[in-house]
């Protein structure tokens, strides 16, 4: 929430506001959830499936009514009007191109029953094929389109009638992994062209970390963490987030002392690591240490400049190319995984060999347990 | 080309070019040796039931043609009468030669024996076309062995119709192997004394205003089916399995009871003095002499078979809806379709298979049926199919029953021809 000079709240494009989801009366789908979204942003909402990330989005398009809470557009409280009168485009996760239609036809669908004009109705179709490059595709029926071209078609007839908010339900599941790559690129670029709000579900972390401004992470029916994507990834403020965006190496323990923004925090199996303090309570709580595979580096004898060096064990080497994906045991932890970059003067690993790791204050970050 | 060749290069060929397995048997040859167990065994699986089908039903619809236009009556009682016709212009008597003929047709006859004499179809068969003609001739039959010269004096005293034009000219007209009598009976026309074909009189016209009702209680029932049939299916298709189960099976409940149960139940529902009536004066909507008559009539019939022909529209529309995912109708309504719009051009076109094909069950088994109409159809709930059993069964007259069947399965099949144009065959959706 932006304050204005006069002190009245102004609040984004889209705006929940305490809203709370139960289907069966007895638990919460969606606890509490309290988030403002700027016009223009393209806002991914990400989490494991039953998080409630699908139920907040359909809720914003009117396929769900909320339990408790309100849901504004523009200011304006929409969580009481009927789905077809909120003018939000959506793109489904199974495209719902009508089968009997063709897709011009579908294009044309969301303008007719505006009862746009024949002429308007052609040319937006057709300004709306060519900016999904399938110009030449109008006259074909969905079925003899491959997924991707399907999938362009859907993104188009959601934007086809230029609503300001685009809701996105894993439009790119479906598609295997190269495809999805590109789309992920042109719905990225046809955002950045048209500048309309885009609220995202997905699964898919590197999707999120790809295309979005900000990021929503889901657990439990709340949000874990509302953060662009580089903050998200570097600076995960809890261990759910830690653990579900990229790569994450745990160590549990337990907080001795709080020093500043540092503190310092006795390992399960009695080592002490120097930590950033993120989110601990006050001395003797418990933690969770969060520490990327990419951070820790192998320390040849004498480096000084680590804060933590311990003492570990390569357990298990795998060979990726540019990189090696480095098993250890270190610190009572037997699934650490370091990965040492492919280069010229990395040190030779072998199975069983004993070597030093080490990593800085700032990348071991002290979560909650 | 070097892909195609890189294929091939497992494959030898022999000195004609053609490609050969390693043991020099051509390809061609060999695949066909081994796909032909496997054709065997699929024409095994097929040809039980093939043969059956054969057994049952191709070859009793052919009897039934054969027998709708099959005339074998007056040719096998009187060739010589048939004969002695040729010449006879169908103006005034034919002479006495006929007659004679008409004699030594009779004479012959009655020296086979008594279970192979062709008199009595006869007799039964010139009935059909002028009544009191069967009388005419076992009359006549039995004084033909006293019969003298002038023989023409000796039928007319027999029996007065020998000397009415109008015998003459059906059994000249008659005396063909092949007639089209019995179709020209099933649509309501006679022959004039011309010869010509004309409507009967109009009181005596049954069978096109039967085939027009058939037709018209069908479309109403299938109507009626769809009315009723497509909310239930589409209640069904929304709810979790275990509850569309419980459901589907009080849908397929009608199939589990007697279809006669069935019948009297609606018998005991539906009468003058059955529940419905009773109910209804009990409640003070009507009162005693407005009873509504409910069976024994149209209403009968097409409150009847609506609820028996329910299910066949249910199943099919239920598995088709069963596949519309429920996004579509959500999409329509983001891109701003009200429910009625997004139902109308989303959904229900989406349904058509699955309409088109309950509609064709259930018209076309209904165009047939039989047994319901006859129970509580009463007068104005008969239908076509009941006309065809009372010939099969009481006036015994088959080529007409065989003629109205035929006239009935050329009109199913035109209809489905029709259905197949507008809607196409292959868009029927069975489960």
């Amino acid at each position: 929430m932006l304050k204005t000079a006069d002190g009245v709240t102004e609040q984004g494009h889209v705006c929940f506001d305490n809203v709370q989801k139960s289907y069966d009366g007895e638990t919460l789908v969606v606890k509490n959830l309290n988030l403002d979204i700027a016009r223009g942003e393209f806002l991914t909402m990400l989490g494991p499936s039953g998080s409630g990330k699908t139920t907040c989005l359909m809720m914003l398009a009117g396929f769900e009514s909320a339990t408790f809470g309100e849901i504004r557009l523009d200011g304006q409280r929409i969580d009481n009007v009927a789905p077809h009168k909120r003018g939000i485009g959506m793109v489904f996760q199974n495209y719902a191109l009508f089968p009997h239609m063709t897709v011009a036809e579908n294009l044309a669908f969301p303008l007719r029953v505006r009862k746009m004009g024949a002429a308007d109705v052609e040319t937006r179709v057709q300004r709306a094929l060519d900016m999904v490059e399938l110009s030449e595709f109008g006259a074909r029926m969905p079925a003899q389109l491959s997924g991707g071209q399907q999938q362009r078609v859907a993104v188009a007839r959601a934007l086809v009638f230029e609503p300001q908010l685009v809701l996105m339900d894993e439009p790119l599941g479906a598609l295997d992994k190269n495809l999805r790559e590109q789309m992920q690129y042109e719905i990225k670029h046809i955002h950045d062209q048209l500048g309309v709000t885009v609220v995202y579900v997905t699964h898919d972390q590197t999707e999120a970390l790809t295309m979005s401004n900000r990021i929503a992470v889901f657990n439990d029916g709340k949000v874990q963490q509302l953060a662009s994507p580089p903050d998200l990834y570097e600076r995960p403020e809890n261990a759910f987030v830690a653990a579900f965006i990229g790569e994450n190496n745990k160590l549990m323990g337990k907080v001795e002392a709080i020093d500043g923004d540092t503190c310092k925090v006795v390992l399960d199996n009695g080592d002490k690591v120097t930590a950033l303090k993120v989110n601990v309570g006050a001395v003797g709580d418990r933690t969770t240490l969060s520490l990327r595979p990419e951070r820790v580096v192998i320390a040849p004898e004498g480096s000084a400049d680590l804060d933590n060096v311990f003492e570990a064990e390569v357990r298990e080497l795998i060979y990726l190319g540019d990189h090696i994906r480095t098993r250890v045991k270190v610190c009572g932890n037997d699934e650490f995984i370091v990965k040492v970059p492919n280069s010229s003067h990395s040190p030779d690993l072998a199975r069983g060999a004993k070597v030093r790791i080490g990593w800085i204050t700032q990348d071991c970050r002290a979560l909650d347990a | 080309m070097a892909q195609a060749d890189a294929g091939n290069a497992d494959l030898m060929q022999d000195a004609s070019g053609q490609m050969v397995t390693a043991d020099g048997v051509p390809l061609k040859q060999s695949l066909k040796r081994a796909e032909r167990r496997r054709k065997l065994v699929a024409l095994g699986l097929v040809t039980p039931l093939l043969l059956f089908l054969l057994v049952v039903f191709i070859f009793p619809i052919g009897q039934m043609m054969w027998r709708s236009v099959d005339n074998p009556q007056v040719v096998n009682a009187l060739p010589l009468t048939l004969e002695a016709l040729e010449g006879w212009d169908g103006q005034g008597l034919p002479g006495e030669e006929v007659y004679a003929a008409l004699a030594s047709d009779f004479r012959t006859d009655m020296e086979r024996p008594r279970r192979d004499q062709f008199s009595g179809p006869l007799g039964v068969r010139l009935n059909y076309e002028l009544s009191a003609a069967r009388g005419a001739v076992a009359r006549t039959v039995r004084n033909v062995p006293d019969f003298e010269p002038p023989y023409k004096e000796a039928f007319l005293d027999s029996h007065r119709l020998w000397g009415d034009v109008s015998l003459w000219r059906v059994i000249q007209r008659e005396g063909r192997p092949l007639t089209s009598a019995y179709y020209v009976a099933a649509l309501d026309r006679q022959f004039d004394d011309d010869g010509n074909i004309v409507l009967r009189d109009e009181n005596r016209r049954i069978y096109i205003n039967l085939y027009i009702r058939t037709l018209g209680l069908s479309v109403a029932i299938t109507v009626l089916t769809i009315l009723l049939g497509f909310p239930i299916a589409y209640y069904m298709s929304i709810l979790p399995m275990r509850y569309s189960n419980l459901l589907m099976i009080f849908v397929l409940l009608p199939f589990w009871t007697s279809l006669l149960v069935r019948t009297t139940a609606w018998i005991v529902l539906l009468q003058q003095q059955g529940v419905i009536n009773e109910s209804l004066i009990a409640v003070g909507i009507i009162d005693d002499s407005g009873r509504f008559s409910l069976m024994y009539n149209m209403w009968g019939t097409i409150i009847a078979m609506t609820h028996i022909l329910l299910p066949f529209m249910v199943l099919p529309l239920y598995s088709v809806m069963r596949t519309i995912p429920p996004s579509y109708m959500r999409a329509a309504k983001s891109l701003g379709a009200t429910p009625f719009t997004a139902f109308r051009k989303v959904y229900l076109p989406q349904t058509l298979p699955g309409i088109g094909a309950g509609a064709v069950l259930v018209f076309i088994i209904s165009i047939g049926y039989y047994i319901t109409p006859a129970l509580v159809g009463g007068q104005s709930g008969r239908m076509i199919s009941n006309e065809i059993a009372r010939h099969m069964q009481q006036s015994l007259n088959w080529g007409l029953a065989a003629a109205l069947g035929t006239i009935l399965l050329i009109g199913v099949l035109v209809l489905y021809w029709v259905y197949n144009r507008l809607v196409g065959a292959q868009n029927l959706k069975l489960g």
